[in-house]
C-alpha cells in the first residue's frame, strides 16, 4: 500500500512539473511516470520505437483484509489501544500490575481482556470473511490468451497486458480495455450494479481498428501499445491511447471511459469478449474505491466525552485528595506504623516515589468511576439497536422491495437531535418517474391523450392541439422537432426475450423490447414521442430507427454523440438522414440553450417555458442545426483532435462541444411532470411541527422548484417569500438586498420573540427564502478588499434562521456541501440532516451530521455514502420522530445512568478511606468490584437502552411537537448531569453512612456474634445493586417480558452468585475473605431491615422529584404520557 | 406495436426491475419480519409515576416503617448494656500502673481489677465483649497480612503467603500463623467476678465457646495435620513475633480449641469494619429462669494487662451485653425507620395536595384531546 501511495505521490508531482515544463519537453510523453505503458499480449513494440521503460505493476490479487496471521494480534492489539478508553484502562491494569495496589490487577483485567477479546474476535471473523472472499476472487478461473490459445489461469495470476477473455454474465477480473466482442459492431452491454448500482446496461466500446479481432488467434496477433493515466479512483474518468502497429506503422487512437471495462461491471447481453488489462489487483477503480469514509461522531458522544473527562477530574481529585489526607494523618508515626501493623524494609526505604505510588493506587481503587463496560454497552446498544429500524415493517417499500438500510449505527441517536433538514428535490421529494405531459414546437402546444390504449393514431389525431392547427411549413417543423426528440438521446432498446410460452403466444412471436436509460426524462420523452406517432426503435451499426406515423421506417446515421454533462446542461447529436442531410440534434436547459439560439419563435417558446415552470413541470428546449459536409468535417477534426488528448481531455472537449453547439435554430420544449412523492407534503408539515427547518437544494430552475415547495407544503400560502436571486442582485447591490431582506427578517422577528418561544407560532407570517446557486456563491466568496464580505455570510444566516424554510435552486453539487457546512458552522452549531438520492446529492450527505440516501433510480451512490438509507422520503417521518426520539431517549438514559451508577458504586469506596486510615483499602470483594460493571448492572440498562418507549410510537407520529422536548440534546444537558451525579452522591451517601452507623459499636446478629469488614461492604454492596436496579426499574415506561426477566433476573443472580461465591472454599484463590459472609448476612434480621431502609431512603427523592416535577412543571411528553394514560383507563373503563 | 407500447408502460414504473433479476423472490427476503419483537409492538405494562400513583405507596411505607422503627426502637431500649473503659489513661484508674510501665519484654504479667456496679440486673443470656477503639484493623497493610491457606492447614504452613510480610518469617523460620493480625491478636485476659452482699468474690463462669462463626470455626480454619498432634504439626514454623506461647498452646485444655481453631483467635482474624469496634470475648450463659445472669450489685473485673494501645491512643474496654433479636443496642436503625416512615408520610400529604390542586387540571385539560 505504501508502496501505492509513493507512487501516486511521484506521479502528482510529475504531472505539475508537466505543466511548469515548455511544450518540447513532452516529446517523450510515453516515459512520464504518470503514465503507463501495457504491452498487449506482453509483445515488445517493433525496435525503433521509443524505447520504453519496463514498469512493474502489482499482480492481480484484491487484498480487502486487514491482517494476516502473522500480524493479527500486534495489529490488532495495536489498533485497539489506540481508541483512549481502552488504552487508559491499559494503563490502569499496567499500574496495577507494577505497584502495590489495593485491588488485584484481575478486577480491571478481566474485563478489559474480556472487552478486547470479543472485539478482536469480531474484527478476526470479519478479517477471515474478507480473507474467503478475497480467496475466492482470487482463485476464481479467468481466460486468458496466450499464443493462441484459451488458458485458464488463477484470477491473482492476471498481470497488466494480459489479453483475457470474457463471456456473458461472467464479470471482470481487472480494469480491462475492450479490444473486440462476438458482435461485429465491437459493442458490448455491462452492468455495474455492483459498482454503482446502476442496474441499467451501458453500451462499451471496442477500439475501433482491433473490432475485427475477434478470435484467440487473430487477437493475439494485435501488435499494440496502451498508454494511460496511472489508476485513479473516478469510476468515470479515463484517458489513454493505444497506439497499433500495423506494417510498423504506429496508428494511435484515443480511449476514453467507454473502451474501460472496470472490475466489478457484468458483461450482459454479449457472447464474449476479448479485453487487455490494464489495471490490476489493488489499482482498479474498484478497489481504489474502497476508501473508508470519515467517522461522524454523534452530540451524545461529545457529551459523553465531557462527562468523561469530567469524572477523570473527579477521579484525579479523588486520588490527591486521598493522598494529601493520608500523608496528613499519618504524620503521627504511631498512626503511620502502630506496632500492630509494621512495614516491611523494602516499603520503609522507598520514600520518594510512596507518594506518587500511592496516588496512583488511590487511582486505582477509584478508576471504576470511569467504567469499561459503559463503552461495550454504548457499542452493542448501537450495533444491536440499529437493527429496529432495518426490521421495521412500516419503512419497508412494497414497490421496490426495499427496506431501510443502517450503514453506521453511530449515529442512531443523532437522528433524535435534527435541527435542520436539507433535502434534493428530484428523486427526493419528487418520485423521479417522469411523465411527458406536454411539448410546445413553435408555440404550438401538443398533449397527448392522457389514456393512451396502446393505439398510434395517425395524424394530429393523437394529441390535443391547444391551438389552431398549424401550417404547412409548420408541420415540416413539427416532424422534425419529433424526430430530434427520437434521436436526440441516449436511450437504449432493451429486448426482452420472453422464453413464458404464453407471453410469447399474446406478442405473436414479436419479442418485446422497453427503453432503459440512465436518465428518466429521456425515456419519458422517448415514450412521449411514441404516443405522438414516432417511435424509436433500435440503433443499429450506427444507423438509428425510427417508425414514423406513416409506418414507415427511417434510418439516420449517428456520427457523433455530444455527451450530456452537467455543466454544459446539455446534449447533442450529429446525424445524416437518409438523403445525406447532416444535422445537429440539441436539446438541454432552457439556460443554456437560449443564449445559443439565432433563431426560432423564441418568444412563444420562452413563455411556455416559464409557464410550465411554475406549475412545476420540467422543461427541456429542443433546437437544430443543419450542417453543411464541411461544417461537419470542421466539427469532426475538432472532436478528434480533443478526443486523442491525453491531457486535460474533458476541458478541451468542452471546448470542442462549446464551438460545436451553436447557431441553433430553436425548435420547441418539453414537459415532463414529476410528481411529488407520496406524503412528502405531510411529512415535510410533520418535520416543520417538530420544530426542524426544511431546506430544498435542488438543481432545477427556481419556478419549478418553487412549485414543488408550494405543493410540498414547504411554502403555504401565507409564507411571504424572500428573494435572493440574481434577478435581484442585478437590479441592488447583494449589499443592499442582504441588508434590506435581514431588516424585514428582523423588525418581524424582534415583535415575534415571545410567542415563537411560548410554543407554536401558528398565525405568524413566516418567512420563505428563495435563493440560487450564483447569489449564494456570491455571498459565500471569502475575503474581498471590503471587510462587508465577512459579513454577507453573518447577515445570510441571520436571514436564514429566521425563515422557516429556504429554497436554494440552480445549486452545484459542491455548493450543496458548501450550505450544510456554512449552517454546521454557524454559532448554534445546529444538527444538519442531510437527505438525497442522486450522485449529486453524496458531498452533502457526507458533509451533514447525518446523511440519508433515498433509494432512488438514480443509481446507489447516495445510498452507498450515506449513514441510513431508506425507500421513500415519507419513511424519513418515522425515521426521525419515532426512532430518532427513541434512540436519543435510550442512548441518553444509558448514558446518565452509567455515569449515576458508579457514583454509587465507587463514592461509599471513597467514603470508606476515611475510616480506614486512607490505606486504599477497598470496600468491597474483588469479585463484586470486578461484576458490578459486567454481569450484575449490566444487562437491565443494555435491554433498557434497547426497548424503553417512554410513549406510545403512535403519538410520537401523530404528535411531532414531542420532538422539541429532546432538542437541542435536552437530555444531557449539565444541569440533567449533574442533577443525576448529585443523586448519585447522595444515594452513596446514604448506603455507606447508613451500614457505617449500622455498624457502629454494635452487634448485629441474634447470636452476639461479630461482622468483619467483609461484611460491612457486602452490606453496602447489596444495598447499592438493589439501589441502582430499581432505579432503573422506575425510570422504565415500558415493561416487557424482557424487561422483568432481565432487571428481575439481574437481581437473582447477585444473590445466587453472592450465596455461591461465599459457600465454598475456593482452592484457586489465596484469600477466602468471603467465605459465609453473604450468608452471615442474610441470617441477620436487622441486615434485612436496614437493608430495605437504606433501599427506600435511596429511592426516596428521585421519585419525589420525578412526581413533583411532573405534576408543577410537567414537559409535554409527561403531559402526553399522563393523558394517554388516562384515556386508557377511561376506555377501559367505557368498555366495562 | 401495441404489445411493446404495452410493456413499457408497465416497465416505467420498475426501472430497479428492469434487468429482469430482482424478482419477488428478492422482494420477499428483504421483507422485514412482522413480528411484535421486531417491530417493537411487544405487548408491555406502561407504568407512570404521578402523584396519583405514588401517593397510596407513601401512605403505605409511612404506616409499615413507623411501627417497625418504634418497635426497633422500643427492642434497643430495652436491651441492657454496659461499658467499662480500662485502658488506664488517667492517673485514678487502676489500671494506669500497667499501662505506663508496659514493656514487651515483661516476663511477669501486670494485672490489675477494676470495679464497677450494674444498676439493672442483666435478665437474659449476656455478652461479653472487648473494644478497642482508633485500632485499625480495617488498614490495607493489616487487612491483606495473612494467609488464609495456611489457616486452612494448607500446604503453605512453612511457606507462608508474600503477605504476610513483615511477619512472615523469624530468624528464618516460618511464623505460624503468619501475618500482622495474627502477631496483634488480642491477649488481655478477662475475668469477671460478682461481689455479693458479703463482700465475697464469686467468679462469673466464662464460656468461650460460640464467639466464633460456626463455618469460620469449622471449614474455615483447620489445623494441620489434623487435631492429633499439634507440636508435631507445628513442627519448623515459629510463633509470631509478639506472641508469649505458640499457637498451639493457646488452649492446652481444649484440643478442639487449640491451634488455628481456636475460638478467640478466630474471632481475632476476622477484622473489623471501623476503627473502633468491638468483638465478642465470652457468654455467661444464664442459669435459671428465676435468677438474673447478673444481678444487679457489685462486680470486679480482673485483667492480665498485656495489650498495649496507647502508644496509638488507643482505648480498650470490656462491654457487657444482653441481646434481643435484633442484635445489640442500636438506637439508630430504630430512629431511622421512623424517620423515614415519617417523612414518607410527610410527602404522602404534600402529594396529596398537589395531586387535588395540579394533576387534575392537567389531566381535564389533556383528556379531550
Amino acid at each position: 500500500l505504501s508502496q501505492l501511495i509513493l507512487r501516486s505521490q511521484y506521479s502528482r508531482y510529475h504531472i505539475l512539473f508537466q505543466e511548469i515544463l515548455p511544450s518540447h519537453f513532452c516529446v517523450g510523453e510515453e516515459n512520464w511516470v504518470d503514465s503507463r505503458t501495457i504491452y498487449i499480449g506482453h509483445k515488445e513494440p517493433p525496435p525503433g520505437t521509443e524505447a520504453f521503460i519496463q514498469q512493474r505493476f502489482p499482480d492481480n490479487r484484491i487484498v480487502s483484509s486487514k491482517y494476516t496471521f502473522w500480524n493479527f494480534i500486534p495489529k490488532n492489539m495495536f489498533e485497539q489501544f489506540r481508541r483512549v478508553a481502552n488504552f487508559y484502562f491499559l494503563i490502569i491494569f499496567l499500574v496495577q500490575l507494577i505497584i502495590d495496589t489495593p485491588t488485584s490487577p484481575i478486577t480491571s483485567g478481566l474485563p478489559l481482556f474480556f472487552v478486547i477479546t470479543v472485539t478482536a474476535i469480531k474484527q478476526g471473523y470479519e478479517d477471515w470473511l474478507r480473507h474467503k472472499a478475497d480467496n475466492a476472487v482470487n482463485k476464481c478461473p479467468v481466460h486468458v490468451v496466450q499464443h493462441g490459445k484459451v488458458v485458464r489461469k488463477q484470477s491473482r495470476k492476471l498481470r497488466v497486458g494480459d489479453v483475457v477473455l470474457v463471456k456473458e454474465d461472467e464479470s471482470f477480473p481487472c480494469d480491462l480495455i475492450l479490444l473486440s466482442s462476438s458482435r461485429d459492431d465491437g459493442t458490448c452491454y455491462v452492468t455495474t450494479a455492483s459498482l454503482d448500482g446502476e442496474s441499467s446496461h451501458k453500451t462499451y466500446y471496442a477500439v475501433q481498428d482491433t473490432k475485427a479481432y475477434n478470435e484467440e488467434k487473430e487477437v493475439d496477433s494485435i501488435h499494440a501499445t496502451i498508454e494511460c493515466e496511472q489508476p485513479q479512483p473516478d469510476l468515470y474518468k479515463f484517458v489513454g491511447r493505444i497506439s497499433i502497429y500495423m506494417d510498423n506503422e504506429p496508428v494511435a487512437r484515443p480511449l476514453g471511459s467507454e473502451n474501460l471495462l472496470l472490475r466489478g461491471a457484468t458483461l450482459k447481453n454479449t457472447e464474449y469478449i476479448f479485453a487487455v488489462a490494464i489495471y490490476t489487483g489493488m489499482e482498479t477503480k474498484m478497489a481504489l474505491n474502497y476508501q473508508s469514509k470519515s467517522q461522524k461522531r454523534s452530540a451524545v458522544e461529545k457529551s459523553m466525552n465531557a462527562y468523561l473527562v469530567v469524572y477523570l477530574c473527579i477521579l484525579i481529585s479523588k486520588a490527591v485528595i486521598n493522598t494529601v489526607l493520608k500523608y496528613a494523618w499519618q504524620a503521627d508515626p504511631n498512626r503511620d506504623e502502630p506496632w500492630y501493623n509494621e512495614r516491611t524494609e523494602v516499603e520503609r526505604q522507598r520514600h520518594l516515589i510512596r507518594a506518587f505510588t500511592d496516588f496512583l493506587a488511590f487511582m486505582v481503587l477509584f478508576n471504576y468511576i470511569i467504567p469499561v463496560s459503559m463503552y461495550v454497552t454504548v457499542e452493542m446498544q448501537k450495533f444491536l439497536g440499529s437493527y429496529f429500524i432495518m426490521w421495521d415493517d412500516e419503512m419497508f417499500d412494497e414497490e421496490l422491495g426495499e427496506r431501510a438500510v443502517v450503514n453506521t449505527s453511530d449515529l442512531n441517536e443523532e437522528l433524535g437531535q435534527v435541527e435542520y433538514v436539507f433535502t434534493d428535490k428530484t428523486g427526493t421529494l419528487t418520485e423521479n418517474n417522469m411523465e411527458f405531459i406536454e411539448c410546445c414546437v413553435d408555440g404550438h402546444v401538443y398533449v397527448p391523450h392522457a389514456i393512451c390504449n396502446g393505439q398510434v393514431m395517425p395524424g394530429a389525431a393523437g394529441m390535443d392541439m391547444i391551438d389552431t392547427s398549424p401550417g404547412p411549413k409548420a408541420r415540416e417543423h413539427e416532424e422534425l422537432f419529433f424526430r430530434a426528440l427520437c434521436l436526440c438521446h441516449t436511450v437504449q432498446v432493451k429486448e426482452e426475450e420472453t422464453v413464458d410460452g404464453i407471453k410469447h403466444g399474446i406478442h405473436q412471436g414479436k419479442s418485446t423490447s422497453f427503453y432503459i436509460s440512465s436518465s428518466p426524462d429521456e425515456v419519458a420523452l422517448v415514450e412521449g414521442m411514441k404516443r405522438l406517432g414516432f417511435t424509436y426503435l433500435r440503433l443499429k451499426d450506427s444507423q438509428m430507427e425510427i417508425l414514423n406515423r406513416e409506418d414507415e421506417i427511417e434510418r439516420f446515421e449517428l456520427l457523433e454523440v455530444l455527451t450530456f454533462d452537467s455543466v454544459r446542461r446539455r446534449m447533442s447529436v450529429i446525424v445524416r438522414a437518409n438523403t445525406g442531410e447532416l444535422y445537429l440534434f440539441c436539446k438541454g436547459a432552457d439556460s443554456s440553450i437560449f443564449p445559443r439560439v439565432v433563431s426560432g419563435k423564441v418568444d412563444q417558446i420562452r413563455a411556455r417555458v416559464e409557464h410550465n415552470a411554475v406549475e412545476g413541470l420540467r422543461t427541456l428546449c429542443v433546437a437544430y442545426r443543419p450542417l453543411s459536409p464541411e461544417q461537419y468535417q470542421e466539427v469532426c477534426h475538432l472532436l478528434s483532435s480533443a478526443k486523442l488528448a491525453l491531457q486535460d481531455r474533458d476541458k478541451r472537449l468542452a471546448e470542442a462541444y462549446d464551438l460545436i453547439e451553436k447557431d441553433l435554430i430553436l425548435l420547441g420544449a418539453t414537459a415532463v411532470e414529476d410528481r411529488l412523492q407520496e406524503k412528502a407534503a405531510d411529512t415535510i408539515e410533520s418535520l416543520h411541527k417538530a420544530g426542524m427547518k426544511v431546506w430544498v437544494l435542488t438543481g432545477d430552475k427556481m419556478e419549478t422548484a418553487a412549485a414543488t415547495c408550494y405543493a410540498s407544503k414547504l411554502f403555504r400560502r401565507n409564507t411571504q417569500i424572500l428573494e435572493l436571486t440574481t434577478k435581484r442582485t442585478e437590479e441592488q447591490s447583494l449589499h443592499d438586498v442582504l441588508f434590506d431582506l435581514s431588516r424585514t427578517v428582523l423588525r418581524q422577528h424582534g415583535g415575534m420573540t415571545r410567542d415563537t418561544f411560548s410554543g407554536l407560532s401558528g398565525d405568524c407570517t413566516d418567512y420563505g427564502l428563495i435563493i440560487d446557486g450564483a447569489t449564494l456563491s456570491a455571498v459565500m466568496r471569502p475575503g474581498q478588499e471590503d471587510s462587508n464580505s465577512g459579513n454577507y455570510k453573518e447577515i445570510f444566516l441571520e436571514i436564514c434562521r429566521n425563515c422557516s424554510a429556504v429554497l436554494c435552486c440552480r445549486m452545484a453539487p459542491l455548493q450543496k456541501a458548501q450550505i450544510v457546512k456554512l449552517i454546521k458552522a454557524s454559532k448554534e452549531h445546529p444538527i444538519t440532516l442531510a437527505i438525497g438520492d442522486g450522485a449529486n446529492d453524496v458531498s452533502m450527505i457526507l458533509e451533514a451530521h447525518v446523511g440519508i440516501g433515498i433509494m432512488g433510480k438514480e443509481g446507489r451512490q447516495a445510498v452507498r455514502n450515506s449513514d441510513y438509507a431508506i425507500p421513500k422520503f415519507k419513511h424519513l417521518k418515522k425515521m426521525l420522530l419515532v426512532h430518532g426520539h427513541y434512540y436519543y431517549i435510550r442512548i441518553s438514559e444509558l448514558v446518565q445512568y452509567f455515569f449515576y451508577k458508579n457514583v454509587c458504586f465507587i463514592f461509599p469506596q471513597f467514603l470508606y478511606q476515611f475510616f480506614c486510615g486512607f490505606s486504599q483499602q477497598p470496600l468491597y470483594d474483588t469479585a463484586y468490584l470486578t461484576l458490578y460493571n459486567i454481569s450484575f448492572t449490566s444487562l437491565p440498562i443494555l435491554l433498557y437502552s434497547l426497548i424503553e418507549q417512554h410513549i406510545n410510537m403512535d403519538i410520537l407520529k401523530k404528535d411531532p411537537s414531542l420532538y422539541r422536548d429532546i432538542a437541542k440534546n435536552s437530555l444531557l444537558r449539565w444541569p440533567s448531569f449533574i442533577y443525576w451525579t448529585v443523586l448519585g452522591v447522595y444515594d452513596a451517601i446514604v448506603m455507606f453512612f447508613g451500614a457505617y452507623f449500622l455498624f457502629d459499636n454494635t452487634t448485629f446478629t441474634s447470636n452476639g456474634q461479630m461482622f468483619g469488614n467483609w461484611t460491612f461492604g457486602t452490606l453496602v454492596f447489596t444495598v447499592l445493586v438493589f439501589t441502582v436496579t430499581f432505579k432503573l426499574a422506575l425510570d422504565t415506561h415500558y415493561w416487557t417480558w424482557i424487561n422483568h426477566f432481565v432487571i428481575w433476573g439481574s437481581l437473582i443472580f447477585f444473590v445466587v452468585f453472592s450465596l455461591l461465591w461465599g459457600g465454598i472454599i475456593w482452592p484457586f484463590l489465596n484469600y477466602q475473605r468471603m467465605y459465609y459472609v453473604f450468608m452471615q448476612m442474610l441470617s441477620s434480621g436487622p441486615a434485612w431491615l436496614s437493608i430495605i431502609l437504606l433501599i427506600t431512603a435511596s429511592l426516596l427523592p428521585d421519585v419525589v422529584k420525578k412526581v413533583i416535577w411532573r405534576a408543577l412543571w410537567p414537559t409535554t411528553t409527561e403531559r402526553i404520557q399522563v393523558g394517554s394514560h388516562m384515556y386508557e383507563i377511561k376506555e377501559l373503563a367505557r368498555q366495562y | 406495436m401495441m404489445a411493446s407500447s404495452y410493456n413499457a408502460k408497465e416497465e416505467d414504473g420498475h426501472p430497479s426491475g428492469a434487468s429482469g433479476h430482482g424478482g419477488p423472490g428478492v422482494v420477499k427476503s428483504k421483507k422485514p419480519d412482522n413480528t411484535a419483537f421486531k417491530q417493537q409492538r411487544l405487548p408491555a405494562w406502561q407504568p407512570i409515576l404521578t402523584a396519583g400513583t405514588v401517593l397510596p405507596a407513601f401512605f403505605v411505607i409511612g404506616l409499615i416503617f413507623i411501627p417497625i422503627g418504634i418497635g426497633l426502637y422500643v427492642t434497643s431500649n430495652n436491651i441492657k448494656e454496659f461499658e467499662i473503659d480500662y485502658t488506664g489513661v488517667n492517673m485514678d484508674s487502676p489500671c494506669y500502673t500497667c499501662a505506663k510501665n508496659f514493656s514487651w519484654n515483661n516476663t511477669t504479667p501486670c494485672t490489675c481489677s477494676v470495679d464497677f456496679t450494674l444498676k439493672q440486673p442483666f435478665e437474659s443470656n449476656v455478652f461479653m465483649y472487648y473494644g478497642l477503639s482508633n485500632f485499625y484493623q480495617n488498614h490495607r497493610r493489616y487487612v491483606k497480612s495473612r494467609d488464609d491457606s495456611q489457616l486452612n492447614g494448607g500446604r503453605s504452613l512453612t511457606d507462608p503467603s508474600k503477605e504476610c510480610e513483615p511477619y512472615r518469617k523469624n530468624d528464618e523460620l516460618p511464623i505460624a500463623p503468619c501475618g500482622a493480625i495474627a502477631n496483634s491478636l488480642f491477649n488481655d485476659t478477662l475475668e469477671l467476678f460478682h461481689i455479693d452482699s458479703n463482700g465475697s468474690r464469686n467468679a462469673i463462669p466464662l464460656v468461650k465457646k460460640g464467639i466464633a462463626w460456626w463455618t469460620d470455626k469449622h471449614v474455615k480454619f483447620r489445623n494441620p495435620g489434623g487435631n492429633s498432634n499439634l507440636t508435631q504439626a507445628f513442627l519448623g514454623t515459629t510463633k509470631p513475633v509478639n506472641w508469649r506461647k505458640p499457637v498451639y498452646e493457646l488452649d492446652p485444655s481444649d484440643p478442639e480449641n487449640n491451634g488455628f481453631i481456636n475460638e478467640d483467635f478466630i474471632v481475632w482474624m476476622r477484622t473489623a469494619a471501623l476503627p473502633t469496634f468491638r468483638k465478642l470475648y465470652r457468654i455467661i450463659q444464664k442459669k435459671s429462669s428465676t435468677t438474673p445472669t447478673l444481678p444487679s450489685g457489685k462486680y470486679t473485673l480482673d485483667i492480665i494487662y498485656n495489650y498495649p494501645v496507647l502508644s496509638f491512643d488507643g482505648r480498650k474496654r470490656m462491654i457487657l451485653s444482653t441481646i434481643s433479636w435484633m442484635g445489640g443496642k442500636n438506637p439508630f436503625l430504630g430512629i431511622a425507620y421512623i424517620t423515614v416512615g415519617s417523612i414518607c408520610f410527610f410527602l404522602g400529604v404534600v402529594l396529596l395536595i398537589i395531586h387535588h390542586k395540579y394533576d387534575t387540571r392537567n389531566n381535564s385539560a389533556d383528556i379531550p384531546n
